[in-house]
């Protein structure tokens, strides 16, 4: 293995080092030194000082799931009585907020129901469409996966039914780790890596583009995170259908694994490794949801250059106890405190 | 260590630095005003590492803030009650007692013990309450009143400074906390604290402390109306007393909060000037070995990052911090020492339970 100094070497003069380097360097290396490599990658990737970020919502649709990931704690199971599907006057008003605040996209996201089929994803993206002119960043690929198998469709017609009604990019939830060792134990239920990807290659093989997520922090070892981390550098040099990465820690808080949550400095570690070993997807988010201002702020330095969503809503990390509240206000001001201009940005990263 | 400053003016400062020179008041503008926070925090973690190579101290401590009755009523401070006023509190040296007995069992070294000025307390109440405090905790040092109560407590005891020093020595007195600095500035001290000892009072009493054979801390309030210039003026006016009297243990900054206070309109502070103020003492203060980055202040996250931009001590692991979450702080109210310790080991550093001296605790029975 080469020693550390190489790999810095490799790293400074833009040469794409593979997953053993990346965990030998994360390992090895202190949190400055990967913060100034990060900070240097994220300069020549985006030598403007413009911190984007995105005005929507999260609307969950359902928070009935049959899926029973052990790190959820948003989740109810059809028998519990208190799960809902969103009502059309409810999704109407959600809609019509983050229109009036401002917002040009929803995220629509919401748990595996096992009574629903694609009948009705057709109709809530065709409501949506026809009353309102909003981007829909929808379904993660395990909504397709289970909509796809649900209906018995392949995950190719499920895309394409759902982009002919109006889904405009894809979500890139329910990565978790992308290794099957892990999401056995995890998320059972869920589709497996293999699956996840391809949802990923179909989306954007039908010029749907999509982000990538990773929730570290609960069982995985540290080369988990890289194996996560080729798996999706590799589909992108296949497909260059990402638009951005987002790692973030699991909240352990009523969820059914107990471990101990994250430190700030370990996030910040595995944000500044994104950026020195993604060298082929072009944003990286700072995740304020599970990290906090400050955090959030501090990430600028350590290879983010997005602050992600205002979230008008977010129900999902709440309820695994994090209630970080950031009003836009708020959040261009910490762009700004920390040298940089707030840009909105659309899905796409196009500056508005 | 090679460093590749994004901000290349970053570099005068860095060889200034490796040659041991001193920094200037404009080094110091300049060290708030780049943007390279990540260069900033490499020549701070260079200066830290030197000093303290991989050690991170924390301390098991226990607070006592005696009474939130104070005279001064400063516009930053969401603590301070008047006499009469809804949630006004005083404790007897008997209640005192009582908070110490209830946490006997628990490896406390030391006691930070500050309060308002309150004009019901008599120069005996507080030789009590340090004796006491001294009987029932007669192993921990007691870490006890700040510059602007040891000028009340003079004129309490009409007695001069240093015989006062020397009343409270005697009945226990061990080491005194850095608070009270706030912005050493008469611009500041006019707007903000009016009916508190000014600056020069408070550098006369320091200088008396320490010629008393006695170590302090020292502070900044940062955060609210001061300049940058004022800010590298007060770090540079610490410097000189420290070249003086060498009685200066720990620098540390103090993010200002403003929520219950008559300062609402501003806003928190964000983590780039948490850093920077961190970074910046480190740099500056050359003559000072210890910096804190206080959790409670700036919260527990930042201040696990904090020790990679200049800082070795977290404080305490303070379970009943009154002062500071009265005015809106979000920090926990107390962190345990394994919190504490793993806080420090997944931050890369190596954690050193220590006295109010830094000397290391020694586990008892190995």
């Amino acid at each position: 293995m080469d020693s550390l100094h190489n790999i810095i070497e490799r790293v400074s003069t833009q040469k794409r080092i593979d997953k053993n380097e990346g965990l030998a360097l994360f390992r090895q290396a202190d949190l400055l030194t990967l913060a100034s490599l990060a900070n240097q990658k994220r300069f020549h990737y985006h030598p403007e000082k413009i911190v984007t970020y995105v005005v929507d919502r999260n609307i969950n649709y359902t928070n009935i799931c049959a899926s029973g990931c052990r790190f959820c704690a948003f989740f109810v199971t059809h028998d519990m009585g208190n799960g809902y599907i969103i009502s059309k006057k409810d999704l109407f008003d959600k809609i019509q907020e983050t229109l009036d605040l401002g917002g040009t996209q929803i995220l629509l996201q919401g748990g595996m129901h096992p009574n629903l089929e694609i009948d009705y994803y057709i109709d809530l993206l065709k409501d949506i469409k026809e009353n309102f002119d909003i981007h829909i960043h929808g379904f993660s690929p395990p909504e397709i996966d289970f909509i796809a198998k649900k209906s018995s469709l392949t995950i190719a017609q499920t895309l394409l039914v759902l982009k002919k009604t109006g889904l405009s990019s894809i979500p890139g939830g329910g990565a978790e780790i992308l290794c099957d060792d892990i999401r056995q134990k995890v998320s059972p239920n869920k589709c497996s890596s293999e699956e996840w990807l391809e949802v990923m290659r179909q989306a954007h093989m039908q010029d749907m583009r999509s982000s990538a997520t990773m929730m570290f922090g609960h069982i995985e070892k540290d080369f988990h995170i890289f194996e996560h981390m080729d798996k999706l550098r590799n589909l992108q040099d296949e497909t260059h259908g990402f638009t951005a990465f987002i790692p973030w820690t699991f909240q352990p808080d009523n969820t059914k694994i107990t471990v101990k949550k994250k430190t700030s400095v370990e996030y910040l570690k595995v944000l500044a490794m994104s950026r020195i070993f993604f060298d082929n997807i072009d944003n990286i988010q700072a995740s304020w949801v599970t990290q906090g201002d400050k955090i959030a702020q501090t990430a600028l330095f350590f290879g983010a250059n997005d602050m992600g969503s205002t979230m008008i809503e977010e129900n999902v990390v709440a309820s695994a106890g994090v209630d970080f509240m950031l009003p836009k206000e708020e959040l261009i001001r910490l762009i700004t405190m920390a040298g940089f201009e707030p840009r909105q940005r659309d899905c796409y990263y196009n500056l508005l | 260590m090679d460093i590749s400053f994004i901000d290349k003016r970053l570099e005068g400062i860095y060889s200034k630095v490796l040659n041991g020179s001193r920094l200037s008041k404009e080094d110091g503008i300049y060290i708030y005003e780049t943007h390279d926070l990540i260069g900033l925090g490499q020549i701070a973690n260079h200066v830290r590492r030197s000093m303290h190579g991989n050690k991170a101290f924390y301390i098991y401590n226990q607070h006592l803030n005696y009474t939130n009755v104070c005279k001064n009523r400063c516009r930053f401070c969401a603590y301070a009650r008047d006499r009469k006023e809804k949630g006004a509190y005083t404790w007897s040296i008997e209640e005192i007692e009582k908070r110490l007995l209830e946490r006997i069992d628990e490896p406390v070294n030391e006691l930070h013990i500050v309060g308002g000025l309150n004009e019901a307390l008599t120069f005996d109440y507080f030789i009590d309450l340090l004796k006491t405090v001294k009987k029932v905790r007669p192993n921990a040092t007691i870490k006890a009143f700040t510059c602007v109560e040891i000028d009340y407590l003079s004129k309490l005891a009409k007695l001069s400074i240093k015989q006062t020093i020397q009343k409270l020595k005697q009945a226990g007195l061990e080491m005194m906390p850095g608070g009270g600095a706030e912005i050493l500035n008469s611009r500041i001290h006019g707007e903000l604290f009016p009916k508190k000892i000014n600056h020069e009072r408070w550098l006369e009493i320091m200088r008396a402390v320490h010629e008393a054979g006695i170590k302090t801390n020292a502070t900044m309030l940062y955060g609210h109306i001061e300049t940058i210039e004022e800010r590298v003026d007060h770090l540079i006016t610490l410097r000189q007393l420290q070249d003086e009297t060498n009685g200066f243990s720990a620098f540390i900054p103090l993010a200002f909060h403003s929520e219950n206070t008559k300062l609402t309109h501003i806003q928190s502070t964000t983590a780039v000037d948490d850093l920077k103020n961190v970074a910046a003492a480190r740099l500056m203060l050359d003559n000072f070995d210890h910096i804190k980055a206080y959790w409670v202040m700036i919260g527990e996250k930042l201040a696990q990052v904090a020790l990679s931009f200049g800082a070795d001590d977290l404080d305490g692991t303070i379970i009943e911090e009154r002062i500071t979450h009265m005015a809106g702080a979000k920090s926990a109210l107390g962190l345990t020492k394994e919190q504490m310790e793993d806080m420090i080991t997944k931050a890369g550093f190596e954690p050193v339970e220590r006295d109010s001296f830094y000397n290391p605790i020694k586990e008892l029975n190995g």
